[in-house]
């Protein structure tokens, strides 16, 4: 049973820090404390923090590497942007409007995961991963293709041309390489807090279950999970379609941060980023993709006093973490610290 | 050892079909597996080759033969894990020729490993409870909405689980990680999964490698509380003769991937070619009293 | 543009992809790590040939020589300070610090050479006797530019001297047995670590030519110039089968081939979604790769 408390004990706690982080900044927003920087980075901390937890799923749980996490945030983004303006006259709040966008958005989002998961799941290790690139970036080249229109006789539709044989009252809503275009900004960090939460709940739940245990299995052993009749593509698809909903929903709240968009923003190097916070908060660890991507998020803006040499510092920040994770010196020094702690609380 | 064997009373092993034998109590049921003319080949190489095997519902067979005679890829075969080149599989008469790993695991074949397989970064109620997975009745939604299922479907589950564990002893290890468990614990949790699956027939590949005597002798009782526990036929592979011959009743042996003998223990004990397989040939004399004999 | 033409310029754009790909290939089959940042390495290459021959007035040659030199050391001291610390490290720690690499080389491009875009000169004029200048041959009404020969004959000259160093050379054969078991090859006296320096200084050296080459054909030079060429001839790699050398060849190949094809006959815009569906369809049919081998996952 010690066991089994401990996970949840770290499940509480997770989300008792992401309450306690919401609590805190609203009280130094409502303060009028919160330096414009901050405040102008709260909902996309709360995106990639979705992304984040979203490809913990499928790198960590389910143990395969995708680098087009992206696209999923892509085909959320430009779909739930496109429901929230379409319903502009139809939902009169804002906040509800934005909540169909981001179910929207997952929904769509999941569609796609199904459809590039039926190939992508019958391949292993780096070829899978070089599939997911694939998919990512033509993802990414039909958006930046794309051109939707609406008017009264509903949605036109074409790629690469632009001539939508619209009414004359209607209205461009992707303008191909221009992306969306005079955005409502109604994404709110409230909004991002709960989505959040809804992802952790869903994640944690899903990992503590019949269906969890059998992704993992998947991942520490594939063979012995066929052999003790687990249907491997299923559960594959289940963590990897419920992986690119909820980085639909992350895409759709990224969005409507800002007043315009485009598709190259959701390119190869989002995918990355995600990645590198997932790899620093550690596999499998929800809190620690919660706190990199936050961290990461805000590094950037915070290292503005060192102006051009920000992403400079940024990389050798990277790059000597990783290898100061990964000596083993410091590593058995961090282990037996823990051990000798962990025996400390069992006397 | 001699002991051992005057617990257990000797088969007798009797023909059903042409050259096949079962145990005579199952004699009168239809067999739990039977293979005919099975055979894979590799690109060129022919791995197995026209292999006809007969277990009795109750059985407890051997399969034995030098390295490489292609024990391991006849396990291989039977759970699919390698698609036969020729012949068919029937369990329980059912032909299992269209199914995959998964499903020949649901229609009754269970498995373990010669290199180890467990999940490794779980606990050992969980390698346990994935062996309970096709029986544990609440889907991913009843999982993430946490529905009044889940919880009565977990608890079950956990008793299973821990029932199953009892068998080796192993409940107080419940909550360990299996990849941390010593290599004879290991061994036997993945013997505990196999169960768990609920199978007609158990597949064991190398039970006892890497264990001393005192822990052979054990689990040869253990295998044969669980055919007579839960009913069901096993067959194992094995190089430690003492286990081989202390309880299997059937036993098949190979060689360069083709059946070179079949019998009871006694039988193949004293035979030539199966003696020449592993002993190699001494002299062209001894070799002409077994071609005679 | 006629359809010669474009199998010719798709062969050139192909055989830079494929000396870039050997490059990434030859590091995936030895140090089994996918070097993100061996696209910037190109961009490094092409940089310093540019400020070799525009700056200090040097030969094309000697400044293609340099960038060569300078990038082989760059890609050693790469592996010795970022990889070689991280050889037991699980791959995706590696694969970070490698994208951790490439971000660093960007940014200290961007600092040192500023994020105006250079003209990169086209080094591959010839004078005829009249003074006039000729950048290619005009066979009817076919004109293969100096650039497209050079580009083929180069990497061809690559590939069949790769491929015999690999075979027949020590150090090629040390190299094969660092791929298959880096233990069993430390137990027969081979040195791991200097095998694999050498893997990378051949790879970073091959990427300068690239560069260079890739340059003359593309003449912007930014310090993002080396990602899109990184990626597609990773996938290149992919497709021909990674750890392949003969495959990265043929990936890189096929891969100008389709991408210039698809920009002449589909779209310019959808190009790069044609060359990575290609990519997944072929991955569907032969889940290695086209070259590659398959690993039978022991049971």
């Amino acid at each position: 049973m010690k066991k089994l408390t401990k996970t949840s004990r770290n499940n509480f706690l997770t989300y008792g820090f992401v309450i306690l982080s919401y609590v805190v900044l609203q009280a130094i927003t409502a303060g009028g404390h919160m330096s414009s920087m901050l405040k102008g980075q709260l909902v996309p901390i709360c995106a990639y923090v979705v992304m984040a937890i979203s490809l913990n799923l499928t790198v960590g749980i389910l143990g395969e590497l995708s680098l087009g996490h992206a696209g999923f945030m892509s085909v959320g983004a430009f779909m739930g942007t496109t429901t929230a303006i379409a319903l502009k006259n139809v939902i009169a709040s804002p906040t509800l409007r934005l909540v169909c966008a981001l179910i929207v958005g997952a929904i769509f989002a999941g569609i796609i995961g199904f459809l590039v998961g039926i190939p992508v799941l019958r391949l292993n290790g780096d070829y899978l991963a070089i599939v997911t690139l694939a998919f990512g970036e033509i993802i990414k080249s039909i958006f930046n293709n794309l051109y939707l229109g609406l008017d009264e006789h509903g949605f036109h539709l074409s790629l690469l041309d632009n001539k939508l044989h619209m009414e004359p009252e209607g209205k461009l809503i992707i303008g191909g390489p221009m992306g969306i275009g005079g955005i409502q900004k109604i994404s709110t960090f409230t909004v991002g807090f709960a989505l959040i939460m809804v992802c952790l709940i869903v994640i944690f739940n899903l990992v503590n279950s019949r269906a969890g245990r059998a992704i993992m299995a998947i991942r520490d052993n594939r063979i012995a999970a066929e052999s003790v009749g687990i249907p491997v593509t299923t559960y594959k698809m289940m963590a990897f379609v419920t992986s690119a909903a909820m980085a639909g929903a992350a895409g759709a709240l990224f969005a409507m941060n800002f007043s315009t968009f485009v598709a190259n923003k959701f390119d190869f190097n989002t995918s990355i980023l995600v990645l590198v916070f997932v790899v620093l908060g550690g596999l499998g660890n929800m809190f620690g993709s919660i706190i990199a991507a936050a961290a990461l998020t805000i590094l950037p803006e915070a290292l503005r006093q060192f102006a051009s040499y920000r992403m400079l510092v940024y990389a050798i920040v990277l790059i000597l973490v990783m290898l100061i994770r990964n000596n083993p010196t410091i590593r058995s020094f961090f282990e037996r610290f823990r051990l000798s702690k962990k025996g400390g609380a069992e006397e | 050892m001699s002991e051992q064997k005057k617990q257990r009373p000797v088969t007798k092993m009797v023909p059903v079909q042409s050259k096949a034998i079962v145990p005579e109590r199952d004699a009168d049921k239809s067999p739990i597996l039977e293979c005919h003319h099975l055979g894979i080949d590799f690109g060129g190489l022919t791995a197995v080759n026209d292999f006809n095997l007969m277990v009795g519902r109750t059985e407890i067979a051997g399969l034995i033969g030098p390295n490489g005679a292609g024990k391991t890829t006849i396990f291989n075969l039977l759970t699919k894990v390698y698609q036969p080149t020729r012949g068919s599989i029937l369990l329980d008469g059912a032909d299992t020729s269209k199914m995959t790993t998964e499903q020949v695991n649901r229609a009754g074949i269970a498995r373990t490993f010669q290199n180890i397989r467990l999940f490794n970064n779980l606990s050992v109620e969980d390698n346990v409870k994935l062996g309970l997975h096709n029986h544990i009745g609440y889907g991913m939604w009843g999982g993430v909405l946490r529905l009044p299922k889940y919880w009565k479907e977990e608890a079950h589950a956990h008793d299973s689980a821990m029932e199953l564990l009892k068998i080796f002893d192993m409940e107080h290890l419940a909550n360990a990680q299996a990849g941390s468990l010593p290599y004879g614990a290991q061994r036997r949790l993945e013997i505990v999964r196999a169960l768990a699956t609920n199978p007609s027939l158990l597949l064991l590949d190398e039970p006892a490698a890497g264990m001393n005597p005192s822990e052979t002798a054990e689990l040869m009782d253990n295998i044969v509380r669980i055919r007579d526990l839960f009913q069901i036929a096993v067959m194992l592979i094995e190089h430690d003769m003492n286990l081989v011959m202390g309880i299997c009743e059937g036993i098949c042996v190979l060689n360069f991937g083709q059946v070179i003998a079949k019998g009871s223990p006694d039988e193949i004990k004293s035979n030539p070619v199966v003696i020449e397989a592993y002993l190699g040939k001494k002299d062209k004399k001894k070799k002409k009293v077994a071609n005679d004999g | 543009m006629s359809f010669l033409d474009s199998l010719i310029s798709g062969i050139s754009l192909g055989s830079v992809y494929a000396i870039i790909a050997l490059g990434y290939t030859m590091v995936y089959g030895i140090a089994k790590m996918l070097n993100f940042a061996h696209g910037d390495v190109i961009m490094v290459g092409a940089y310093i040939c540019f400020f070799a021959v525009t700056r200090f007035n040097l030969p094309p040659l000697v400044g293609i020589l340099v960038a060569v030199l300078l990038c082989t050391v760059l890609g050693i001291t790469i592996e010795k300070l970022a990889y070689a610390p991280l050889r037991s490290a699980p791959s995706l720690a590696v694969l970070i610090t490698a994208i951790g690499v490439s971000y660093f080389l960007q940014n200290a491009a961007l600092l040192l050479w500023s994020p105006n875009p250079k003209v990169f000169p086209n080094f591959f004029i010839l004078h005829g006797a009249d003074g006039a200048e000729q950048t290619g041959l005009e066979l009817g009404s076919l004109r293969i530019s100096y650039v497209t020969l050079v580009t083929i004959v180069v990497c061809v000259v690559i590939m069949l001297v790769l491929t015999f160093f690999i075979n027949n050379g020590k150090l090629g054969k040390a190299m094969r047995a660092v791929s298959e078991d880096k233990d069993a090859a430390r137990l027969m006296g081979i040195n791991v670590n200097t095998t694999i320096s050498v893997t990378f200084a051949i790879g970073s050296g091959l990427a300068a030519i690239a560069g260079v080459l890739y340059m003359s054909a593309y003449p912007t030079l930014v310090p993002t110039t080396g990602s899109m060429p990184g990626i597609k001839a990773f996938t290149a790699a992919v497709f021909g089968g990674i750890g392949s050398i003969p495959g990265a060849f043929l990936g890189g190949l096929l891969l100008g081939v389709i991408e210039i094809f698809a920009k002449a006959y589909i779209s310019t815009q959808l190009s790069d979604a044609v060359v990575f569906a290609v990519l997944i369809v072929v991955l569907l049919v032969k889940p290695s790769g086209l070259l590659g081998k398959v690993v039978r996952e022991k049971v």
